[in-house]
């Protein structure tokens, strides 16, 4: 290992992160357990070093003296004396999750985290799944957060719900054809908008480009959202004004990302695979991916397509093994 | 006193035929030795202080048909000591010159015999011999000023030419050890004993001190001295790396901290185990050790036994218990304890007598017991009452691998426990 195990370890890989485990330290965790696994190889042969010495020439009658050089094995490299042969990796972070939130996080290592500028220049979309609690209001909009008011909610049905994500999808809509320069008159803005490729160029707020329920047992909520430039705490934001449209309150109980870009939760890494086989084994998977995906999605023009992720599901047939799992645990 | 070590240094290597140079040397050595500190042994040269020029050097030592080291011209990078401080190194500051030796002795045949004897201890410094030449007590101050000074274009001989030892320098200053470590005895012993070398020279103090000693005589004592109290060859080398600092106490001292010890009824394979798990211990001296004792015995166990008491409910003879059983808990984070009671109490419902029985879950990460319960809560196998059945203990739920807890505890496969992690 060592070195090759070094030269193998450049690219971008997913882990996923459990709730309540800060980004920083997740990324201080992979650090470590790689150094372990890369310390733990094989250190190269020790060396010698040459000195001459003086003694009598070899079969020589008489006290000649002469230089012979001898190789003599030398603790500069012994590893009490040098220290551990890797000290420190770089390894770049995506986008960041909050210490609440959980799932899908792209770390770049090496040469990766150039990679991660790519990545993040090419607006790809997020897919969340957040879960919601009818019933209170709390001020940071989370559930153990200071309790501001309580309602019913009795009122509530799923059609209401699903009115309202029609609504805010909508008029996220509009911002996002603000956001991405096309001039809405032409056939291939159309075509992008019907297709729903269309992405922001530069800075934009948080834009939704798709939301929808996918359970709905009241007090509890579930909803899907695909999403840009966001962050966890304005989705949490979210279900409050969600609750707030519908004439009651909500508070948010779980975030959790399910897809990034084209890293999905298969793709993500627990804690227990956290070390340096797994990593590299995800990191050359991932590679040809990762390259295809970036080269179209940095392809100037019109031509560029929306990268491979699953397709907006709107019926309930084909959910990603995560929903399959979640739709389980609602019964 | 340092001086006449010096001048014993230096006259080691001359050899016993240099009677002809004898003032120049000795004026030379006392010069030098006045300003040295220190002279290792094993480091066949001298520490220089910043006011020996290289010009000085220069007429005060003879040529004779040899060329002059390189060392002694390198003589003005030694000029201040601020040279030696490297922003954000520590350097150590061993100056040191290669042993001129070779350039004071004049030419001839007899004393080229003489060099045949001093080079071989010169190269392997292991074999050194420690014979002081009986001509010490001749050399005399005399002044030594009238040689001419030595050309490099002058021709030699062959043996003389090849008798020049050119190794590079030792560095005067480094920020780290390697550099010395193939020319110390000491060091060499001390890393085939296991010490961690990378690890003591991140203490500035620590790699100075150890370039300073002599195996045989300060550290063989000490290392004795440990062995006597029942540390193995294998876990000195742990035992130094942590506490390099018993080199500099005093070999009575650290028999006496023992013998107090052993007065306060500690066998002696406990005092080995102690000292094997705390290395400092030995470094204390008695009337600390002795307030330390006292402290463990009354104040640390006052306040956490409150804690435990009052805020977590736990009876006085379950805190003896839980810490008799688990003494790392005396030391944990409050916050975290609290949190891993609050857990396993209020969420998982786990009275209190039983979370006495298995106070390792305190021990273990949160998140463990957490991920765990959880998957247990969502198979509808969370079940810790030891009267109905499914029981599932406490210890065993931290303690198994995750194979066998799939297996045995929550009858599922590892791929489903890992599609549950991911749905957290």
């Amino acid at each position: 290992m060592g070195l090759a195990g070094l030269a193998r370890l450049h690219g971008l890989f997913a882990a996923y992160k459990p709730p309540g485990l800060k980004w920083k330290h997740l990324r201080d965790t992979v650090e470590l357990q790689l150094l372990k696994g890369l310390n733990a190889g094989k250190r190269p042969a020790s060396e010698h070093r040459v000195r001459f010495l003086l003694g009598p020439m070899e079969g020589s009658e008489e006290k000649e003296l002469t230089l012979t050089a001898t190789s003599v094995p030398t603790l500069i490299d012994h590893p009490l004396v040098c220290g551990p042969a890797f000290t420190s990796l770089k390894i770049g972070i995506g986008h960041r999750l909050d210490a609440q939130a959980s799932g899908v996080l792209v770390l770049g290592v090496g040469r990766g985290r150039s990679l991660l500028t790519d990545m993040y220049n090419a607006h790809l979309t997020k897919d969340y799944t957040v879960h919601g609690l009818l019933g209170k209001a709390t001020d940071d909009f989370c559930e153990d957060g200071r309790l501001v008011e309580k309602t019913t909610y009795d009122h509530v049905t799923r059609e209401k719900l699903e009115r309202i994500l029609a609504l805010i999808q909508g008029s996220h809509q509009k911002a996002l054809v603000m956001y991405s320069n096309v001039d809405l008159q032409t056939q291939e803005a159309y075509e992008m908008a019907v297709s729903g490729v269309m992405r922001p160029t530069n800075k934009s707020p948080m834009l939704i480009t798709g939301i929808r329920c996918l359970q709905f047992a009241p007090p509890e909520f579930l909803l899907e959202v695909r999403c840009v430039h966001e962050t966890q705490k304005q989705l949490r934001r979210l279900v409050h004004e969600i609750g707030l449209e519908l004439k009651s309150t909500a508070v948010c109980t779980q975030v959790r990302r399910t897809r990034d870009g084209f890293f999905t939760l298969d793709d993500a890494l627990l804690r227990t695979q956290w070390d340096l086989p797994s990593i590299q084994d995800a990191i050359q998977s991932a590679a040809p991916r990762v390259a295809a995906e970036l080269e179209k999605n940095l392809r100037p023009g019109l031509g560029t397509q929306q990268p491979s992720s699953p397709g907006w599901p709107w019926d309930s047939e084909g959910p990603s093994s995560a929903l399959g799992l979640e739709s389980h645990a609602g019964h | 006193m340092e001086e006449d070590r010096a001048i014993t240094v230096m006259s080691q290597f001359k050899g016993s035929q240099i009677i002809t140079k004898n003032e120049e040397d000795t004026a030379t050595l006392r010069k030098m030795a006045l300003l040295a500190q220190q002279i290792p042994r094993w480091l066949n040269s001298i520490k220089l202080s910043s006011s020996i020029t290289a010009t000085q050097l220069r007429k005060c030592f003879p040529r004779a048909g040899k060329t002059l080291l390189p060392g002694f011209f390198a003589q003005p990078q030694l000029s201040s000591d601020d040279c030696f401080l490297r922003s954000g190194f520590k350097t150590y500051r061993t100056s040191s010159v290669w042993n001129s030796s070779q350039s004071t002795n004049s030419s001839g045949q007899e004393i080229n015999c003489a060099q045949n004897t001093l080079l071989p201890s010169v190269n392997e410094p292991s074999q050194k011999s420690q014979k002081i030449p009986s001509f010490d007590s001749e050399l005399s101050l005399e002044g030594l000023d009238d040689l001419p000074p030595l050309s490099p274009l002058q021709p030699i001989s062959e043996e003389e030419a090849i008798q020049i030892i050119a190794d590079p320098p030792l560095p005067p200053s480094s920020f780290t050890l390697r550099d010395y470590v193939d020319h110390s005895e000491t060091l060499k012993k001390l890393v085939l004993l296991g010490v961690d070398l990378s690890k003591i020279e991140k203490h500035p103090d620590a790699a100075n001190l150890l370039l300073r000693l002599d195996f045989e005589k300060d550290i063989k004592q000490i290392l004795l001295f440990l062995k006597d109290l029942g540390i193995e060859d294998n876990q000195l080398g742990t035992f130094l790396t942590k506490n390099y600092a018993i080199f500099s106490e005093d070999l009575e001292n650290l028999k006496t901290r023992v013998a107090y010890l052993l007065s306060k009824n500690f066998s002696k394979v406990d005092i080995a185990q102690m000292v094997r798990n705390a290395p400092f211990l030995l470094s204390f001296s008695v009337e600390r050790l002795d307030n330390r004792l006292g402290f463990f015995q009354k104040e640390l166990e006052l306040s956490v036994k409150k804690v435990y008491r009052l805020e977590l409910g736990f009876k006085r003879n379950e805190i003896q218990h839980m810490i008799t059983k688990i003494p790392k808990m005396l030391t944990a984070n409050k916050r975290k304890v609290t949190e891993t009671f609050d857990y396993v109490h209020n969420v998982m419902c786990v009275p209190h007598h039983i979370i006495v029985k298995f106070p390792q879950v305190f021990n273990s990460r949160l998140f463990k017991v957490k991920e765990r319960h959880l998957f247990l809560a969502y198979l509808g196998r969370a079940q810790y009452d030891p009267a109905k059945p499914n029981y599932i203990s406490l210890d065993k739920l931290v303690s198994v691998p995750d194979e066998i807890f799939c297996e045995e505890m929550a009858k599922a496969s590892v791929q489903d426990f890992e599609k549950f992690l991911k749905t957290l």
